[in-house]
């Protein structure tokens, strides 16, 4: 039943997706670091710019010796454009990466005649190709070259964990996953997974930024690559308020599901109770947002929170709670 | 008293500052009893204590999925209890065995249920209202709104205001009416839109109430119940026919429909070509099975796999387990037959070690048990004896010991797959040991002591059979649908009031069309704010287009 050629192909596919992606994450990262180095040199240059224009303005004219060097001015001729080859190079690797993703998906469930959605290393590789689609999808529409770094190094963790730890030898679905919801309820859950995942790097930059907007450094870091933690925010809320919806399907159709497969639509099985647990936060997080009194920065430690749940539901319940959404493969 | 959100504020412009505390000069007044019961409302249903009991659901959610819990699966509780002694009693009486079923639980849900509820009726209300409203009228300064844009337009500013109004219906916001008593209104446009986002909004938290009614409905008046059925045997759909039953507190046990299920047989196949874990899990489970909606109708022939539940008076039958039942013969010593028949072993492990009772009290001289092992494939391990290796019937056996004396000691209820052997004695073979027999499909052993025999004939599948009626799930379908796109229609939808007002423009400005050729004719500066409810970061995006749509209007562009 299974095609062994195939499947092995399949994990070519992954090897090359990781290598890709390493190069991927070198490339954001040489870019960020050189962000902090450019803004420092320009401050230098407008600084010593900033100090011969007073002693050209004090020579000519001594009536005004207070020539102020306006942060305006400054801020405009130094954003002029910073070269960013680097970061070319790794979103044209990002879009190799994920094809190579997307072709050792298609393998693995060509290799055993089903949708790859069986188990938890077929989960990590579709969970990171869809956190992949969402940053490119992203950067289609507007520059998130800042961007990169934070989603590829999750996205590479991921891979590296399902190639060591939750690797799982092609093969068959248990009987109770010969379903076509395994299609609509897994798909979703992951592409919502994907969308949380990119929101959660937003945020957690986004709350970076708006520290360091309030506390400004003497030197400058990979930050002032970063765009204002006002527009981060909006990003990382935007994001949200996609993935909750998806979230809550996953949640009506996992119950649909349930209800055909167990016969109860809700059991307070493991698997569902975090499932609810991960609803109920963001539903949180999208309630303190709206609420007097809640700044939108503790709003963005329940979306932190929320994402932490993610993580237990997936590495935690799979593998340690006993319940009936055992198929780890594990 | 409806929520207080940040919402509110921004409404309001020029009115976020007004927290300071009102008459803070005077004595704070007695409430009473009333007034108290009015503060306590006003609490629970304020938007901070509805976000605090949401966290405390989530957190008071988890313990259920760490601890065993009793309507899952009983057995591993006491197991649990077993195995600690010291904490064990102390999470019970705390209900962490019971999480979903406990007080504190239920505290937490009711009082979210009433917030919920005490947010939706005063909410509906102003919404209802607000429906009906117009929109308010445009601030003077329109420069002081969150978005705010100018544009010159070719002609009157008659025709302007007649243009943008014609532009913001076509874009389906809501027109405040022309007010013939206000000259000074005439050069402005008042307009809203996007009322859906608070129906959404309420639509949503409405059906989850729904939703919740739904579950309540499902354990009220909703039934299930757990029968094991061998191959060849028949199942009817009465009370005393299940092996457990659970009804609602509402069901009358009497008024099952009798329907009837005979499982001809069981199809089963095991993984038997990926190694490691994968080596050995169920591949597939079918039950092909004869059906009766109640005595004397047609039979129907009906195939009944795990995603493929029947259908059968109003309730649903599931396959939910498997495993083999034993076709056992027990004979006296003078060959009459006292016991036969298929005895379900239950499995254990994924290799369907199962275990299981034979028990028989017509053994003559004495009534008799046998308690032991069924395995599919035996095999001998060093240290746990005979196990299974494979849940296939490879090489299947039984492996049992053999009991003499009271089977029902006290008339006390037991399992039926194992033995209370409080009054019974181990049979001993000739060398003084335990007798421990195994058996093969089609061998007979003789007992010792003149017992007479046993005989394994065959070895037959049962099909583990779950039967569910809840009238709660499609009402519960229904509402989780219907709060999914109401929560779309309110993530998605923007609430924007948007204000227009035009002046002739100067002199200076007129002519000076974006491509520095515009046409010839009076000028007028279009000056438009915007306004937005909760997070809208396209809202600056809207007055842009409708300035397009303005100036395409009145000819001002190509």
């Amino acid at each position: 039943m299974t095609n062994e050629t195939l499947a092995t192909y399949s994990n070519y596919g992954l090897y090359s997706a990781i290598v890709v992606f390493t190069l991927v994450m070198l490339m954001f990262a040489i870019d960020l670091a050189k962000a902090a180095s450019w803004t420092a040199k320009v401050r230098t240059e407008d600084h010593e710019r900033a100090l011969v224009g007073a002693q050209v303005s004090g020579a000519a004219a001594q009536q005004e010796p207070e020539t102020s060097e306006s942060p305006e001015t400054a801020e405009t001729t130094t954003e002029v454009s910073r070269p960013r080859q680097f970061a070319g190079m790794g979103m044209s690797l990002s879009w190799l990466g994920t094809l190579l993703l997307i072709v050792t998906l298609a393998l693995r469930g060509l290799s055993v005649d089903r949708p790859p959605l069986g188990n938890m290393y077929e989960f990590a590789l579709v969970g990171t190709t869809f956190a992949m689609l969402v940053f490119l999808g992203l950067s289609l529409r507007r520059d998130v070259r800042w961007l990169g770094l934070f989603v590829t190094g999750p996205v590479l963790l991921t891979l590296g964990l399902a190639l060591t730890v939750f690797y799982t030898q092609a093969s068959q679905l248990l009987p109770s996953l010969h379903s076509f919801w395994l299609v609509i309820h897994v798909t979703v859950a992951t592409l919502s997974v994907g969308l949380f995942t990119v929101a959660f790097s937003v945020t957690i930059l986004q709350l970076i930024k708006s520290h360091r907007e309030q506390h400004p450094p003497a030197k400058p870091t990979f930050v002032e690559a970063m765009p204002s933690a006002a527009s981060l925010d909006r990003t990382a809320y935007g994001l949200h308020v996609i993935a909750f919806p998806l979230w809550t399907f996953t949640l009506i159709a996992g119950a649909i599901w349930a209800e055909q497969a167990w016969g109860h639509y809700w059991n307070w099985d493991p698997k569902e109770v975090w499932t609810f647990v991960i609803w109920i936060v963001y539903a949180a997080y999208l309630h303190a947002r709206a609420t007097t009194g809640w700044s939108d920065r503790k709003a963005s430690f329940l979306a932190l929170a929320g994402y932490a749940c993610i993580l237990v539901n997936y590495m935690v319940v799979n593998v340690y709670f006993v319940g009936q959404h055992s198929y780890s493969g594990m | 008293m409806a929520r207080r959100t940040r919402d509110d504020l921004v409404e309001r412009p020029g009115h976020e500052l007004d927290t300071q505390p009102q008459e803070s000069e005077v004595l704070q007044p007695k409430i009473g009893f009333l007034g108290l019961l009015r503060w306590m409302w006003r609490q629970l249903t304020s938007m901070r204590t509805a976000l605090f009991l949401l966290l405390l659901l989530a957190i008071g959610a988890i313990p259920g999925s760490i601890w065993p819990q009793r309507n899952i699966d009983a057995g591993r509780v006491s197991d649990y209890l077993s195995q600690h002694t010291v904490v064990g009693p102390w999470l019970d009486r705390l209900g962490f065995f019971d999480v979903y079923s406990s007080p504190w639980f239920a505290a937490i849900y009711l009082l979210l249920f009433v917030s919920l509820v005490g947010c939706i009726i005063p909410r509906s209300r102003l919404h209802w209202k607000a429906m009906r409203a117009q929109p308010p009228k445009a601030p003077r300064r329109l420069e002081r709104l969150s978005a705010h844009q100018e544009r010159v337009v070719v002609g009157e500013p008659e025709q302007v205001v007649a243009a943008a109004r014609a532009v913001l219906r076509r874009k389906r916001y809501r027109l405040r009416p022309a007010d013939p008593v206000d000259p000074a209104s005439a050069d402005t446009v008042a307009a809203e839109s996007g009322y859906l986002r608070e129906t959404g909004n309420l639509v949503f938290h409405i059906a989850l109430v729904v939703v919740i009614i739904a579950v309540a409905l499902g354990h009220l008046l909703g039934w299930r119940g757990d029968v094991i059925v061998p191959e060849g045997q028949t199942f009817s759909n009465t009370v005393s026919s299940y092996d457990t039953i659970d009804p609602g507190p509402w069901v009358n046990p009497e008024s099952l429909k009798p329907f009837s299920v005979r499982v001809q047989k069981l199809d089963v196949s095991f993984e038997d070509q990926a190694g490691g874990a994968q080596f050995g899990q169920p591949r597939g489970f079918t039950a092909h099975t004869l059906t009766r909606d109640e005595p004397g109708a047609p039979v129907k022939e009906q195939k009944l796999e795990v995603n493929g539940p029947l259908s059968l008076g109003g309730a649903s039958v599931f396959l939910l387990g498997n495993g083999y039942a034993p076709v056992i013969t027990v004979r006296d010593a003078k060959g009459r037959v006292v016991y036969s028949q298929a005895t379900p072993f239950l499995p254990q492990d994924n290799n369907y070690r199962s275990v299981g009772a034979v028990k028989v009290p017509g053994g003559d001289p004495e009534q008799l048990g046998f308690f032991g092992f069924f395995l599919p494939t035996l095999e001998f391990d060093k240290e746990q004896g005979p196990i299974s290796s494979f849940p296939d019937l490879d090489n299947p056996a039984l492996v049992l010991g053999v009991y003499k004396g009271d089977l029902y000691p006290g008339g006390r209820p037991q399992s039926v797959y194992t033995l209370d052997t409080d009054e019974m004695t181990q049979v001993k073979g000739a060398d003084g040991q335990p007798l421990r027999l195994l058996i093969k499909p089609g061998q007979t052993i003789k007992l010792p002591d003149g017992l007479g025999s046993i005989t394994l004939d065959k070895v037959v599948r049962f099909a583990g059979i779950s039967i569910r009626h809840d009238p709660g799930k499609m009402l519960a379908l229904w509402g989780s649908l219907i709060a999914l796109a109401g929560l779309i229609a309110s993530l998605t939808i923007r609430r924007r009031r948007v204000f227009v007002r035009v002046r002739p423009a100067e002199p200076e400005t007129a002519g000076a069309g974006p491509d520095g050729s515009a046409p010839p004719g009076p000028r007028t500066l279009v000056s438009i704010g915007g306004l937005a409810k909760g997070e809208d970061p396209r809202l600056a995006d809207a007055l842009d287009h409708v300035l397009d749509a303005i100036a395409e209007r009145t000819g001002s562009t190509s």
